[in-house]
């Protein structure tokens, strides 16, 4: 590992003056999945600014009865928390769904959503990967990529976004505040990350030197049924293959509101609008719920070794779909 | 001005410690090499196998992927230091012999540690992905087999002593 230096910040404006007086700089949450990376040699900071400690460690209601949550919350202590279990059940479940007991006793808000692909090329100096490296080519694309994109991917890379919350987020319609050196401003979780298309190397819409501060659950989705389901390779501790949050309200026999987002099939949690679009006024059936996935699912481009993923995506969120209807109607 | 290496005090088994660390080291070799505390394992290096588990602030994590130097001030706690003042065994140490809940031990000392935290957050409440909807937050999570397995998952074991294991928890499970 290369050396760095270190700077703990105490406050937000000490942590964005650190950053920006340090090219190479890297912010340090749990550095679960950081200090992987720089083991492997991916990250070379040459300063970590380590934002553990900053008080943005609190979840607040605010008064329309969205919830703030701070960006070092961690991800056991949201999981836990009575407001998310209550108002918001597909985070807590995609959160404890996610890696460890160990790793979520670690894990900030803000390091969660900018974890970066489990690509094999992408930990491996030795293999081309135009995310790690632009330019030099993708290793997956032609080589192993069982766990990869099926959705939405380019010539450029085909990697998947491994974060579980983010997919729970997306769904659930959730915001994402930062703070810069150009000041504040929000974005919406179904869009803070990108497709690779010809810049595979930016996971996300965050510029350089951003800090996230908050992830913000809105009113428009607390107290709605809503579930993750995530499938994997064993039952616990692994990521996922493919995995759906959904939050349903069913009102007088018709969908009157719906958030599906699919995880371990895109670049980026993706949002299932085509479904959600033909599903908005009709009644909640199982073909309704097939139907929609198929439509969603027509712009899947599988690659040579990953097509079980579409199948698997359809099945398990036209489970999760039936089951929460199910719950609505009675 | 170059900080390279950083002045860190932390307490590890109710001793204080001030020590000078390299940024770069995290506090599985702390523990190890600096501390000739070898209890805790390493096994992956990777936050994949949580043979390196200890307690910081009395919740469990990876030792492995924790820098040193970020943990400024923290209470850690190793195997070596779950048994009482008096030498006296932690009861999981005690449940994990009668249960013979090992093979080559290797594992061990993040499998105790882990469980320990395991029964602080069922006590906390802590959900699993496995908690059933109709469980109240805030009050403490029944520990059946299930549970322990699940919330256990972190802890790989090699010799495949699972069974045990998961009985020796549950040997102290209130
Ligand atoms: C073995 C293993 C299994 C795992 N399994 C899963 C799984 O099944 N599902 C899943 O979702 N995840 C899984 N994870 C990943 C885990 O969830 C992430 O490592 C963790 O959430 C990252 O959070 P952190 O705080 O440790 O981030 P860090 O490692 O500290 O940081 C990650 C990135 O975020 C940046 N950063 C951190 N905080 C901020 C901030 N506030 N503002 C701006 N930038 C910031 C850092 O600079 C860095 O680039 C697994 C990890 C391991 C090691
Ligand atoms: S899929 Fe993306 S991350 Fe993986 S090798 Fe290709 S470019 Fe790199
Ligand atoms: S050595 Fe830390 S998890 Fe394997
Ligand atoms: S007892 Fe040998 S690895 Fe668990």
């Amino acid at each position: 590992m290369k050396t760095f230096d270190y700077v703990r910040a105490r406050t937000v404006e000490e942590a964005t003056a650190a950053f920006a007086a340090a090219p190479g700089a890297r912010y340090l949450g749990g550095g679960t999945n950081l200090v992987d990376l720089m083991k492997l040699g991916v990250e070379r900071p040459t300063a970590l600014v380590d934002v553990s400690r900053l008080p943005l460690d609190t979840v607040d209601e605010l008064p329309d009865g969205s919830l703030r949550v701070g960006a070092t919350v961690r991800n056991s202590d949201l999981a836990a928390h009575p407001l998310v279990r209550e108002g918001w059940p597909a985070l807590s479940r995609a959160l404890l769904s996610g890696a460890s007991g160990q790793l979520r006793n670690a894990a900030t808000t803000g390091g969660n959503l900018l974890q970066r692909t489990r690509c094999p090329y992408f930990q491996d100096l030795s293999k081309p990967c135009n995310k790690r490296e632009p330019g030099s080519g993708c290793g997956a694309r032609e080589g192993v990529h069982r766990d990869h994109a099926v959705l939405g991917h380019s010539p450029h890379c085909v990697a998947t976004h491994p974060s579980d919350m983010a997919v729970a987020l997306a769904a659930l319609d959730a915001r994402v505040e930062l703070t810069g050196p150009a000041g504040d401003r929000v974005v919406a979780a179904d869009v803070f990350h990108r497709l690779p298309g010809d810049r595979p190397e930016l996971d996300t819409e965050i510029r350089p030197g951003e800090l996230i501060t908050a992830v913000v659950l809105p009113a428009a989705t607390r107290g709605l049924p809503s579930a993750y389901r995530k499938v994997r390779d064993r039952a616990s501790y692994a990521f996922a293959l493919a995995s759906a949050a959904v939050v349903l309200r069913v009102e007088g026999g018709v969908v009157a509101r719906v958030g599906i987002a699919l995880g371990g099939v895109a670049h980026r949690p993706w949002r299932a609008r085509r479904a959600e679009e033909a599903l908005t006024g009709a009644a909640p059936s199982r073909a309704a719920f097939e139907h929609a996935l198929d439509l969603e699912l027509s712009a899947a481009e599988p690659l040579r070794d990953n097509g079980y993923k579409v199948p698997l995506a359809r099945s398990l969120t036209v489970d999760v779909l039936t089951r929460l209807a199910a719950r609505s109607a009675g | 001005m170059t900080s390279r290496s950083s002045r860190t005090t932390l307490t590890v088994n109710g001793r204080e410690r001030t020590l000078t660390v390299d940024n770069r080291r995290v506090l599985l070799d702390l523990l190890r090499e600096d501390l000739d505390l070898t209890g805790a394992k390493k096994g992956c290096d990777h936050g994949q196998c949580g043979a390196c588990t200890v307690l910081v602030d009395g919740r469990r994590m990876n030792s492995c992927l924790l820098l040193a130097v970020a943990l400024e001030g923290s209470e850690v706690t190793t195997v070596e230091g779950l048994a009482g003042p008096d030498g006296e065994p932690h009861p999981l140490q005690r449940a994990f012999l009668e249960r013979d809940a090992f093979q080559c031990g290797y594992c061990t000392p993040g499998q105790l540690c882990s469980a320990v935290g395991v029964l602080a957050e069922a006590a906390a409440g802590h959900p699993s992905a496995v908690t059933g909807p109709e469980a109240e937050a805030g009050e403490p999570t029944p520990l059946g087999a299930a549970e322990i397995r699940e919330r256990m998952s972190g802890n790989l074991c090699r010799c495949g002593a699972y069974p045990r294991i998961v009985e020796a928890v549950e040997d102290v499970v209130p």
